[in-house]
């Protein structure tokens, strides 16, 4: 699914690089966390596996794609099989939860038919059935969320890209999400979500992925949100 | 990407930009009405060479009693100097290039000048004697006219050999003037036009950011991003060249030929159909210069 070997990322203007020769393998329906502290990396990572960016050097395959010579052309269809969820839910301001979800599949061009049966399907999957015709800011930060996940599966990605979902949300609605993140994996997507939040990974008992510096220093399946040097829990600042 | 979809996009953009969309509208309608001006006052002076320079005569006019003494030092062409000329002109040299001519004598053009100065006072202090008799002459080819007077100027009792087309360029100088400065003017109000719409297009993605930025991470094409973009600034300058369009035929109809056509009869000016060869170009430039402007602009704005 997500196949990344020796890359290594430097900005213009910087002399330390973002990423210093990062090599891992996601298969298909794995469930993985990314962990570390702000400027680890993990951010990077993402953007390169959404190909919003792509390596200095080293190489990323992704679904089948090599992402460094991908064409930019191709990049929106390949962008296509991927689903992304923010920290900051991202939803149109000025349409309502059922618009946002349809959005996604009507900028693609899906037929219509296929639009009016996928999104009351993904709306009830996340439990929105009976507030679609809200607008965003009647939601509390929760259902926003669960807006953003059902747009970012609406299109049946085989990927689910998750940075910081939980960032803005309380432990409850938090959990909420994650359940809602396992029921997607459960469904055959894989999830590649980066966070902050020790509570959940702990729990989640998942893949871990740890970056420090640009590097991976840790890759643990069913493991837990420790700090690897240490063997104590990261300082309370890097939450 | 459906077309409905792309257009009620493009819709959005254009109500949320409304007097950027009004401004499009204007400026694209000044200066495709100056480049309509400039092409019909190309065609205007184009119909009245056709229809001039074949009436166009080379006179040749004889000596008269107040004619300056420079040009006619015995006064009055007499009758062999007449006979010289008429004689001239028939002769081989000449005539393979002369259609036809005819003398005109003091009597004839008094009567010519009487007519055209009837409502004039002058009419009345001319005498016969004082205009001069002539000999007018139509060329086969009117350009040739250099043959004449060269052959004529300085030539005993003649005062002065007249190409008829020297009055005509001057004012086809006149009017290629005003085409020239119309041309210039819509030059200018062309790359205000371009450069407005390639902000507004800028603007108007701008606004609409995080809808792009949704866009681009479900995976819309890049033609499906720029196109509701690029179709906003063609529907804005499409609409400003219908206008313009609108506003050089009326001007046509209404100025040129309700107004001048009628006070000057005996002149030909661009009609109706004149306009609607220039109206379409009109239009069809508006919609392409639109169509790059903001294209470029979005392209520009817009990477993957």
């Amino acid at each position: 699914m997500i196949t990344i070997q020796h890359a290594v990322k430097t900005y213009k203007g910087s002399d330390e690089p973002a990423l210093k020769s990062v090599s891992l393998q996601v298969d298909r329906g794995e469930f993985v966390f990314l962990v570390g502290a702000s400027g680890s990396g993990k951010s990077t990572l993402m953007r390169m596996v959404l190909r919003e960016d792509v390596p200095t050097t080293g190489s990323i395959h992704v679904l089948g794609e090599d992402l460094i010579n991908l064409a930019s052309r191709r990049v929106p269809i390949f962008r296509r099989r991927l689903g992304v969820v923010f920290q900051d839910f991202r939803l149109l301001p000025q349409k309502n939860v059922y618009e946002n979800v349809a959005y996604s599949s009507k900028v693609i061009g899906k037929p219509r038919a296929f639009i009016e049966t996928a999104v009351p399907d993904v709306l009830s999957l996340v439990g929105l059935s009976e507030k679609a015709k809200r607008m965003p800011s009647e939601l509390s930060g929760g259902e926003q969320q669960r807006v953003a996940v059902a747009r970012a599966i609406v299109n049946k990605p085989d990927i689910l890209l998750a940075d910081e979902p939980t960032g803005n949300l309380d432990p409850k609605t938090s959990g909420e999400i994650m359940d809602l993140l396992q029921r997607i994996n459960l469904g055959g997507t894989t999830v590649l979500m980066a966070t902050h939040d020790r509570g959940i990974v702990d729990r989640l008992q998942k893949r871990v992925i740890e970056l420090k510096n640009g590097e991976i220093i840790r890759d643990e399946v069913a493991a837990g949100y420790r700090d690897v040097n240490t063997g104590e829990m990261p300082k309370s600042e890097e939450f | 990407m459906k077309v409905l979809f792309a257009l009620s996009e493009s819709w959005a953009g254009i109500r949320s930009n409304v007097s950027m969309v009004i401004s499009i509208v204007l400026v694209t309608f000044i200066s495709l009405s100056f480049v309509g001006i400039a092409a019909l006052l190309q065609l205007q002076i184009n119909e009245m060479k056709n229809y001039w320079y074949d009436r166009a005569q080379v006179a040749v006019y004889m000596c008269t009693d107040v004619s300056p003494a420079a040009a006619c030092p015995t006064g009055e062409a007499s009758e062999a100097e007449k006979a010289a000329v008429d004689a001239q002109l028939q002769s081989t040299v000449l005539a393979p290039y002369i259609d036809q001519y005819y003398f005109e004598t003091h009597e004839e053009a008094y009567e010519k000048f009487s007519e055209e100065f009837a409502d004039s006072s002058v009419a009345s202090y001319v005498t016969p004697e004082q205009l001069n008799e002539a000999f007018w002459v139509n060329l086969i080819n009117p350009e040739q006219s250099a043959i004449i007077t060269e052959s004529f100027s300085g030539a005993a009792g003649v005062e002065q050999v007249r190409d008829q087309r020297g009055y005509l360029d001057s004012i086809f100088s006149f009017l290629n003037a005003g085409s020239i400065t119309a041309a210039a003017v819509a030059g200018v109000m062309l790359a205000s036009a371009l450069l407005l719409i390639s902000t507004t297009i800028r603007l108007s993605a701008f606004s609409r950011r995080r809808e792009i930025a949704i866009m681009r991470l479900v995976g819309a094409s890049n033609f499906s991003i720029r196109f509701p973009f690029v179709l906003e600034g063609v529907i804005a300058a499409t609409l400003g060249a219908v206008v313009s369009a609108v506003a050089v035929y009326a001007a046509v109809e209404f100025l040129v030929q309700d107004f001048l056509a009628v006070r000057l009869p005996f002149t030909s000016f661009v009609g109706a159909q004149q306009a609607l060869t220039v109206v379409p170009w009109l239009i069809l430039g508006g919609v392409i210069l639109s169509a790059l402007a903001s294209s470029v602009a979005i392209r520009r704005y817009l990477k993957v």
